[in-house]
Protein backbone atom coordinates (compact mmCIF):
# COMPACT_ATOMS: atom_id res chain seq x y z
CA UNK A 1 0.00 0.00 0.00
CA UNK A 2 2.86 2.15 0.81
CA UNK A 3 4.84 2.94 -2.32
CA UNK A 4 8.40 4.09 -2.34
CA UNK A 5 7.37 7.34 -3.73
CA UNK A 6 4.83 8.56 -0.92
CA UNK A 7 7.75 7.68 1.84
CA UNK A 8 10.38 9.79 0.19
CA UNK A 9 7.48 12.62 -0.32
CA UNK A 10 5.87 12.91 3.08
CA UNK A 11 9.83 11.92 4.75
CA UNK A 12 11.05 15.29 2.63
CA UNK A 13 8.29 17.01 4.00
CA UNK A 14 9.16 16.29 7.72
CA UNK A 15 12.42 17.39 7.48
CA UNK A 16 10.82 20.75 6.64
CA UNK A 17 9.16 20.90 9.17
CA UNK A 18 11.79 19.71 11.38
CA UNK A 19 14.01 22.47 9.63
CA UNK A 20 11.07 24.96 10.53
CA UNK A 21 10.68 24.78 13.87
CA UNK A 22 14.87 24.58 14.44
CA UNK A 23 14.95 27.63 12.76
CA UNK A 24 12.28 28.89 14.80
CA UNK A 25 13.68 28.47 17.91
CA UNK A 26 17.67 28.99 17.05
CA UNK A 27 17.52 32.10 14.53
CA UNK A 28 18.54 35.32 15.96
CA UNK A 29 15.90 37.41 14.85
CA UNK A 30 12.33 38.15 13.40
CA UNK A 31 12.91 38.02 9.75
CA UNK A 32 14.98 35.18 9.56
CA UNK A 33 12.43 33.15 11.80
CA UNK A 34 9.49 33.75 9.28
CA UNK A 35 12.03 32.80 6.39
CA UNK A 36 12.45 29.31 8.46
CA UNK A 37 8.51 29.43 9.05
CA UNK A 38 7.50 29.84 5.37
CA UNK A 39 9.62 26.62 4.12
CA UNK A 40 7.83 24.79 6.72
CA UNK A 41 4.33 26.32 5.77
CA UNK A 42 4.65 25.64 1.90
CA UNK A 43 7.16 22.93 1.16
CA UNK A 44 6.41 20.86 4.21
CA UNK A 45 2.50 21.06 3.97
CA UNK A 46 3.31 20.69 0.00
CA UNK A 47 5.39 17.88 -0.07
CA UNK A 48 2.82 15.88 2.33
CA UNK A 49 0.45 16.40 0.02
CA UNK A 50 2.75 15.43 -2.79
CA UNK A 51 2.89 12.18 -1.38
CA UNK A 52 -0.40 11.41 -0.04
CA UNK A 53 -1.83 11.75 -3.11
CA UNK A 54 -1.53 8.46 -4.52
CA UNK A 55 -2.94 6.99 -1.51
CA UNK A 56 -5.87 8.34 -2.18
CA UNK A 57 -8.70 6.30 -3.94
CA UNK A 58 -10.85 8.79 -5.37
CA UNK A 59 -11.02 12.35 -7.57
CA UNK A 60 -12.68 13.89 -5.32
CA UNK A 61 -10.42 13.16 -1.77
CA UNK A 62 -7.61 14.22 -4.23
CA UNK A 63 -9.28 17.27 -5.25
CA UNK A 64 -9.30 18.28 -1.81
CA UNK A 65 -6.10 17.44 -0.74
CA UNK A 66 -4.64 20.18 -3.66
CA UNK A 67 -7.50 22.16 -2.29
CA UNK A 68 -5.93 21.97 1.13
CA UNK A 69 -2.44 22.93 -0.17
CA UNK A 70 -3.92 25.84 -2.65
CA UNK A 71 -5.93 27.50 0.98
CA UNK A 72 -2.40 26.49 3.04
CA UNK A 73 -0.26 28.30 0.43
CA UNK A 74 -2.48 31.11 -0.27
CA UNK A 75 -2.62 32.22 3.42
CA UNK A 76 0.57 31.18 4.47
CA UNK A 77 2.02 33.75 1.52
CA UNK A 78 -0.67 37.05 2.93
CA UNK A 79 0.12 36.41 6.67
CA UNK A 80 3.81 36.26 6.39
CA UNK A 81 3.63 39.35 4.21
CA UNK A 82 1.67 41.06 7.35
CA UNK A 83 3.56 39.85 10.20
CA UNK A 84 6.76 41.07 8.34
CA UNK A 85 5.39 44.14 7.80
CA UNK A 86 3.94 44.56 11.58
CA UNK A 87 7.32 43.89 12.53
CA UNK A 88 9.05 46.13 10.09
CA UNK A 89 6.23 49.51 11.46
CA UNK A 90 7.48 48.51 14.67
CA UNK A 91 10.74 49.43 14.16
CA UNK A 92 12.63 52.41 13.45
CA UNK A 93 13.86 53.45 10.45
CA UNK A 94 18.14 52.76 10.24
CA UNK B 1 1.89 7.52 8.41
CA UNK B 2 1.11 7.28 11.99
CA UNK B 3 4.67 7.87 13.19
CA UNK B 4 5.06 10.48 10.67
CA UNK B 5 2.01 12.67 11.76
CA UNK B 6 3.03 11.94 15.63
CA UNK B 7 6.61 13.65 14.15
CA UNK B 8 4.62 16.84 12.81
CA UNK B 9 2.76 17.22 16.20
CA UNK B 10 6.47 16.68 18.14
CA UNK B 11 8.07 19.47 16.22
CA UNK B 12 4.87 21.48 16.78
CA UNK B 13 4.79 21.20 20.14
CA UNK B 14 8.40 22.10 20.28
CA UNK B 15 7.85 25.26 18.28
CA UNK B 16 5.45 26.02 21.51
CA UNK B 17 8.74 26.85 23.55
CA UNK B 18 9.35 29.63 21.25
CA UNK B 19 5.64 31.10 22.41
CA UNK B 20 6.70 31.24 25.77
CA UNK B 21 10.24 32.72 25.27
CA UNK B 22 9.49 35.12 22.31
CA UNK B 23 10.57 38.58 23.07
CA UNK B 24 7.91 39.73 20.71
CA UNK B 25 4.12 39.22 20.12
CA UNK B 26 5.33 38.59 16.05
CA UNK B 27 7.52 35.89 17.46
CA UNK B 28 4.23 34.46 19.21
CA UNK B 29 2.17 35.14 16.31
CA UNK B 30 4.75 32.73 14.28
CA UNK B 31 4.16 29.80 16.41
CA UNK B 32 0.58 30.16 16.30
CA UNK B 33 0.77 29.82 12.08
CA UNK B 34 3.67 27.04 12.40
CA UNK B 35 0.83 25.16 14.80
CA UNK B 36 -1.82 25.80 12.25
CA UNK B 37 0.11 24.47 9.38
CA UNK B 38 1.59 21.44 11.56
CA UNK B 39 -2.00 20.83 12.72
CA UNK B 40 -3.27 20.89 8.75
CA UNK B 41 -0.17 18.38 7.91
CA UNK B 42 -0.70 16.02 11.05
CA UNK B 43 -4.36 15.80 9.72
CA UNK B 44 -3.72 14.99 6.63
CA UNK B 45 -1.63 12.40 7.67
CA UNK B 46 -3.63 10.66 10.30
CA UNK B 47 -6.94 10.79 7.86
CA UNK B 48 -4.91 8.90 5.49
CA UNK B 49 -3.85 6.61 7.68
CA UNK B 50 -7.46 5.57 9.10
CA UNK B 51 -9.16 6.15 6.15
CA UNK B 52 -11.59 8.31 7.78
CA UNK B 53 -12.64 11.13 5.41
CA UNK B 54 -13.71 13.64 8.06
CA UNK B 55 -10.19 14.51 9.01
CA UNK B 56 -9.55 15.99 5.42
CA UNK B 57 -12.60 18.06 6.33
CA UNK B 58 -11.39 19.47 9.58
CA UNK B 59 -7.64 20.11 7.58
CA UNK B 60 -9.32 22.08 5.07
CA UNK B 61 -11.38 23.80 8.01
CA UNK B 62 -8.12 24.42 9.72
CA UNK B 63 -6.85 25.78 6.50
CA UNK B 64 -9.27 28.34 5.68
CA UNK B 65 -9.75 29.41 9.68
CA UNK B 66 -5.83 29.91 10.76
CA UNK B 67 -4.87 32.65 8.22
CA UNK B 68 -7.61 34.38 10.05
CA UNK B 69 -5.83 34.39 13.37
CA UNK B 70 -3.30 35.95 12.10
CA UNK B 71 -4.66 38.39 10.16
CA UNK B 72 -6.73 39.52 13.04
CA UNK B 73 -3.24 39.94 15.23
CA UNK B 74 -1.46 41.77 12.23
CA UNK B 75 -4.95 44.61 12.46
CA UNK B 76 -4.63 44.58 15.80
CA UNK B 77 -0.88 45.45 16.24
CA UNK B 78 -1.37 48.49 13.26
CA UNK B 79 -3.81 49.68 15.75
CA UNK B 80 -2.57 50.06 18.56
CA UNK B 81 1.15 51.11 17.99
CA UNK B 82 -0.48 54.55 16.67
CA UNK B 83 2.23 54.93 14.24
CA UNK B 84 1.45 56.34 10.59
CA UNK B 85 -1.92 54.74 8.98
CA UNK B 86 -1.55 53.21 5.58
CA UNK B 87 -4.95 52.26 4.24
CA UNK B 88 -4.89 49.09 5.45
CA UNK B 89 -4.83 50.24 9.02
CA UNK B 90 -7.75 52.85 8.10
CA UNK B 91 -10.04 50.00 6.47
CA UNK B 92 -9.38 48.12 10.24
CA UNK B 93 -10.68 50.93 11.95
CA UNK B 94 -13.86 51.32 9.84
Amino acid sequence: MLDAFSVVAIVAGLVFFLAGTVGLLRFPDAYTRLHALTKADNLGVALVVIGLLPQMDGLLAALKLVLVWLLVMLSSAAVSQLIARSVRRREPCE
Amino acid sequence: MLSAGAFIVLMVALGLVRVARGPGRAERMMAAQLLGTGAIGALLLFGAASGDGAMFDVALTLALLSAFASIAFVKFALRQDHQVPDDDAVEGAR
